[in-house]
């Protein structure tokens, strides 16, 4: 079973997220970098269907070079070998613009599964997956918690809303996106680590994959969104702040 | 001619009638007319309890094969309906059923999907979340297909209007059985629910602040200081440090109980949408830029490990 995964690196959780003066983009000068949270659960399920059925995993992520050291951590906990798309105006693309990269380095692989996160943590767009299952001609299913190998191709287990869950059977090959919480993320052995430098990284130029065809969405410009509420923030120290605000709950809001 | 079609998703009325709030909000700005769509039967399905200023056309598209949702099944009808009517825009409720198909969909037509938008403003410019929550976008379609939304769960106001009538169409599209790729089964609930967290009263709920899994005590102590529920947001979850189905958040349960404590829960959009409609709620959090704060009536920026514990206090005394 050959399984490509997908990741993004996406600022880490609680980088400090700054406007930056073209009020286009955030500042990315003092930002560190991770991997997409969904993504790991993506390379979790893919490393552990290899376990169960044999196999490749092969990580697929675009960017520019500071990409690699998230290559290297999905190469550290199992991944077998790494396709990097080199591309520096990523931001500059839409959805579609990214999935055609995409779509076009996983082509000549002929994978049985592609794999992505739901969503990245970043721009939350939720679509990258689905669009590259169009662009490939695949069958595509999201939000999925676990996958199973069947006789005719696989059978997952796709979240609903309000705590309700659906079983769906495809045939391979097949792309799903993966909902988080499926498994439980492993880390990064020594010897993991020892093992992901001397595993190949193929480094493909966007430029080579196709021209960039203009975007049809064009970003205006990003904000700190306004409150939906005026919060009052209470001041002071720890104990100070927990006996002003039990005030507040008693006598302001009524609900103590 | 050019139209505005707003999609209804069968069993999700009430998201119907916010959906229908923003086709009127671009309505307004683009001189449009609205037109409904639904998968399903009109009797039965669908536009069964639509309220206010009701579209003068509804669109029901019924085919055998669309009675269990496939990605492969909608993505075809909703192609061929839209090469037939030619719309400016289509709106869908942000679901997970929309999430599944319409990006695919879009692509079909050589566009993409403005996901998940909480606001439209002149231009119209289309307002949705990055970073969790933590900044919004303004987005300007400029391709020359038809443009693709969904709409947050909340984010637009059901404003109820004197009623009308809705002629409805009936639209058959050509679906082959073979070209749908995927089965699936009939829906199931996960493990038994044995917590009801709609019908609390006070809830605390406890984010990835909390750290480790044996922190979770100190908000235990809270809870039992004001006799509420314990919830998360999912990632608490998803770590098996709190069964599911303590997960609040459109994964989870929608919760509105008098009193809602946050605790280390940044508030991206997922939980929001499952918790901003409590009638109190505070937020506790080291970062002053968290978007829970966005919708908190009290808050304290602080560290919880010190803030719980005096809050846990605090409330014991206040309880005498």
């Amino acid at each position: 079973m050959k399984i490509i995964v997908a990741i993004k690196q996406v600022p880490e959780r609680d980088a400090p997220v700054r406007i930056a003066a073209d009020h286009k983009s955030i500042n990315e000068a003092d930002l560190q970098w991770a991997m997409n949270e969904p993504d790991a659960y993506a390379l979790e399920e893919a490393l552990q269907l290899k376990e169960k059925n044999g196999g490749e995993v092969v990580v697929l992520s675009a960017g520019p070079e500071r990409v690699g050291s998230t290559i290297r951590e999905a190469l550290a906990k199992g991944a077998d070998r790494a396709i990097h798309v080199v591309a520096d105006d990523l931001a500059s693309r839409d959805a579609l613009g990214v999935a055609k990269l995409l779509a076009e380095a996983i082509k000549p692989e002929s994978p049985d599964i592609v794999l992505f996160g739901l969503q990245s943590e970043d721009l939350g767009l939720g679509q990258t997956g689905v669009i590259v299952a169009e662009l490939l001609g695949l069958p595509n299913s999201t939000l999925i918690l676990q996958v199973e190998k069947t006789d005719a191709g696989i059978k997952v287990k796709r979240e609903l809303e309000e705590g309700w869950f659906q079983s769906i059977e495809l045939p391979l090959p097949a792309v799903l996106t993966i909902q988080s919480g499926g498994n439980k993320l492993r880390y990064a052995t020594l010897m993991g680590i020892k093992r992901a430098k001397t595993k190949e990284v193929r480094a493909l130029n966007a430029a080579d994959l196709g021209p960039a065809a203009a975007p049809v969405l064009t970003l205006e410009n990003i904000a700190l969104p306004s409150k939906q509420k005026s919060t009052q923030i209470l001041p002071g120290n720890a104990k100070e702040a927990a006996a002003a605000l039990v005030e507040k709950l008693k006598f302001e809001a009524r609900v103590l | 001619m050019s139209r505005i079609l707003v999609v209804e998703e069968a069993r999700k009325e009430r998201f119907f009638q916010e959906t229908l709030a923003a086709g009127r909000k671009l309505a307004e700005i683009t001189k449009l007319p609205i037109e409904a769509v639904g998968v399903g039967d009109p009797n039965k399905d669908i536009f069964l309890h639509v309220k206010g200023d009701v579209p003068s056309s509804g669109h029901a598209v019924i085919h055998p094969l669309l009675e269990n949702y496939t990605s492969d099944g909608f993505v075809s009808a909703f192609e061929q309906l839209i090469r037939k009517l030619e719309p400016a825009f289509v709106i869908f409720p942000h679901t997970y059923q929309t999430r599944d198909f319409v990006p695919r969909l879009a692509a079909r037509f050589g566009e993409v999907l403005i996901g998940d938008v909480v606001g439209i403003e002149d231009g119209p410019l289309f307002v949705r979340q990055l970073f969790q929550g933590r900044i919004n976008a303004s987005y300007r379609h400029v391709g020359t297909g038809p443009c693709f939304l969904s709409t947050q769960s909340g984010a637009f106001r059901d404003e109820s209007h004197s009623g009308g009538d809705m002629n409805i169409y009936h639209f058959s599209p050509e679906l082959q059985a073979e070209s749908i790729r995927t089965k699936p089964s009939a829906p199931f609930r996960g493990s038994a629910q044995t917590v009801d967290l709609g019908s609390a009263q006070m809830i605390v709920s406890v984010g990835r602040g909390i750290r480790e899994a044996e922190n979770l005590p100190l908000i235990e102590n809270l809870a039992a200081a004001l006799g509420a529920e314990i919830a998360a947001s999912r990632p608490i979850c998803d770590n098996g440090w709190l069964p599911m189905e303590r997960q609040v958040g459109s994964s989870g349960q929608s919760v509105a109980p008098k009193l809602y404590v946050a605790v280390g829960i940044s508030g991206a959009i997922q939980h929001l949408v499952g918790m901003k409609a409590s009638q109190c709620i505070v937020a506790i959090n080291k970062d002053a830029d968290a978007p829970i704060f966005e919708v908190a009536d009290y808050g304290i920026v602080g560290d919880l490990f010190e803030v719980v514990p005096a809050l846990t206090e605090a409330v014991k005394a206040a309880k005498g």
